[in-house]
């Protein structure tokens, strides 16, 4: 893989040619680089650039010169964008009066081609050198940092607990409006399943670094790609794999808590499942994502999973089909996020074996993948409400409509753009986050209701 | 002002961009555009790790050339400068160190200290090294064109 765009001498002289003037290049006898502009004009078949001899400067003709066109749009207020640069070598010589500078090798950068912070991930083994050359000149370790909140933030990628706190706190909400509620149970069951998650998570950079799915990967974003605290030498991978152990024994120990509390079969059926999904997502053997279940996986895990866990921890141990059905459209949601986020990941993910859904299938099949997923999530919040599963307050959800539609429309033209997709997965991620929020408001009616006025008609049965 | 002709200091602070010519491994000329900044004495530039090959040339061999001569990056201004000189790479602490040159770095490009605010998107570009350059030596040229012959001045005693 190049770490930064290279370019044969032709094309470098076919994109010298597009720069209104030139920058010749070369290295004195006195030892200092001497660069001066000067108009060449530019012939790409030939490969030569030629140009008036600079007045007044000694031009070394025994050795290469380079020729440099480089370019920048000011943007008042802003700095400047549009930036690109290209350098052709090669020899010059005096063939009739002028000079001439045959190319013979060229480098560039051009952002419109590939993005800055594309051309930035191409980049980071040089800045790993850098860092390791500067540790062994000062006999101590030089790392690169960030504050430890932000490493945090980074690290556990703690943003995304909404996956894991709406379904929980729709399982706990479902068993209070049953009539079934214990704060202290509610509360560690919160924080136990906060620490799957970001266990999982952590667990998540080690595996796909071990498996090279993230050295891989070199656009990521905002929203896929991992962390890539290991790739950036802030956090070792030993710390990585320490961190990931600490969150799911933490887990561990909160799950034993609860199974002392308000144990039953279901709840320990549920913690073993959830513990397995989540370390088989990519740890082997099972790696699930690596097959294309990640979707799978993670809408078992962060559905029905998440949901009934804490609704059993309320319940101490019965289960109803009114969280299973509840859990659903959460389920189907969840799983689009990471749907979503693997299509920028994609031909990274192709290169490490990472066979996700995205690497897979068709444009147009991952597209229809996500309108069929979207509309089944509706379907079953309508269904259930039809059937009597759901309150009729749970129809809220389809106020989100139009935020899956923005979804919808943005898909297709940015697919192929990781970073204009960007503000389709922000969209994408904050459906599940509403259609979430708007069943725990639904069931916070059904709450109210039951105070204030028990036996209100609120289900369709 | 400083040591260098004023119309070279002007120049150096009207300029988005400069080109800076290293001499690579192969004592061949590399050259970087980047931004420019003075403080009335160095010439300062400044390179993530990321990008940092131009770093390890320099600590080969520190001598270096800028180019002032893009009139888009100059404010319109047609005039044009070369300034060879030695350079030193500064990263005691590429996390923060780089940080003095701010303010300068900000009057040029504006975005950057919102960019700043947002490190944890990309920490790496802020781990940053510092190219101070001493000039030795101005080519000048008033008319921007290379059919003139520059106005040469030696800078803190070259010859």
């Amino acid at each position: 893989m190049k770490r930064t765009p290279g370019l044969d001498a032709r094309a470098g002289m076919d994109r010298l040619a597009r720069y209104p003037f030139h920058v010749l290049s070369w290295v004195g006898d006195d030892g200092y680089p001497m660069n001066v502009a000067v108009a060449a004009a530019v012939d790409p078949e030939s490969l030569t650039a030629t140009f008036e001899s600079p007045a007044g400067l000694a031009l070394p003709m025994d050795r290469e010169f380079g020729l440099t066109g480089s370019h920048i749009r000011p943007q008042p207020g802003y700095g400047y964008d549009e930036r690109r640069h290209v350098t052709v070598w090669g020899r010059v010589t005096a063939p009739e009066g002028q000079l001439e500078l045959r190319g013979e090798r060229a480098w560039g950068w051009d952002e419109q081609e590939v993005p800055f912070f594309e051309y930035s991930e191409r980049s980071i083994g040089q800045s790993r050198r850098y860092f390791d050359a500067l540790s062994a000149e000062r006999g101590t370790p030089v790392k690169p940092r960030l504050s430890l909140g932000w490493l945090t933030l980074r690290a556990t990628r703690l943003p995304f607990l909404s996956a894991t706190i709406i379904p929980v706190l729709l399982g706990i909400v479902i068993a209070a409006s049953q009539g079934f509620f214990d704060l202290p149970s509610a509360l560690l069951t919160i924080i136990g399943a906060a620490f799957v998650q970001l266990g999982l998570n952590v667990a998540n950079d080690v595996f796909d670094t071990t498996q090279g799915a993230d050295d891989a990967n070199v656009t990521p974003t905002k929203y896929s790609g991992g962390s890539r605290v290991i790739q950036y030498g802030l956090v070792s991978f030993r710390r990585m794999v320490t961190i990931a152990v600490g969150f799911y024994a933490a887990a561990a120990v909160v799950g034993l808590v609860l199974l002392v509390l308000r144990g039953s079969p279901a709840l320990l059926a549920i913690g073993i499942v959830g513990f397995v999904v989540s370390i088989g997502y990519t740890a082997p053997p099972l790696k699930l994502v690596y097959r294309g279940l990640g979707e799978i996986a993670v809408a078992v895990g962060f559905g029905p999973l998440m949901l009934l866990g804490a609704y059993v921890v309320q319940t101490a141990g019965s289960i109803s089909w009114e969280p299973v059905v509840a859990s659903i459209p959460i389920a189907l949601l969840v799983a689009l996020i990471l749907y979503v986020n693997e299509i920028p990941d994609r031909r990274g993910d192709a290169r490490a074996g990472k066979r996700t859904l995205p690497v897979r299938f068709s444009r147009d099949a991952v597209l229809l993948g996500w309108d069929a997923t979207v509309v089944a999530a509706y379907a079953v919040v309508i269904g259930g409400v039809l059937a009597g599963f759901l309150p009729i307050t749970a129809l809220l959800v389809l106020l989100t409509i139009p935020i899956a539609r923005r979804v919808h429309d943005g898909l297709r033209p940015n697919y192929d753009s990781p970073y204009t997709l960007m503000a389709v997965m922000a969209v994408n991620i904050q459906l599940h986050l509403v259609v979430g929020l708007l069943l725990l408001a639904a069931y916070g009616v059904v709450l109210v209701a039951n105070a204030v006025s028990p036996g209100l008609p609120l289900f369709l049965r | 002002m400083g040591q260098l002709p004023d119309p070279v200091e002007e120049l150096l602070d009207l300029a988005l961009v400069g080109e800076l010519t290293v001499v690579g491994g192969d004592g061949r000329p590399i050259t970087y555009p980047l931004i420019p900044l003075y403080d009335g004495e160095r010439i300062y530039l400044t390179s993530s790790t990321l990008f940092s090959r131009k770093l390890e040339h320099i600590r080969a061999n520190p001598k270096v050339a800028l180019s002032l001569s893009d009139p888009v990056a100059l404010g319109g201004r047609t005039d044009r400068a070369t300034i060879q000189g030695d350079a030193e790479v500064i990263d005691e602490d590429p996390h923060g160190g780089w940080e003095r040159l701010l303010p300068i770095w900000e009057a040029k490009e504006p975005s950057i200290v919102a960019f700043l605010k947002q490190r944890v998107a990309l920490p790496l570009f802020f781990e940053r090294a510092l190219i101070a350059i001493t000039p030795r030596r101005v080519a000048y040229w008033g008319t921007g064109e290379a059919s003139e012959v520059p106005t040469v001045t030696a800078v803190g005693g070259a010859a």
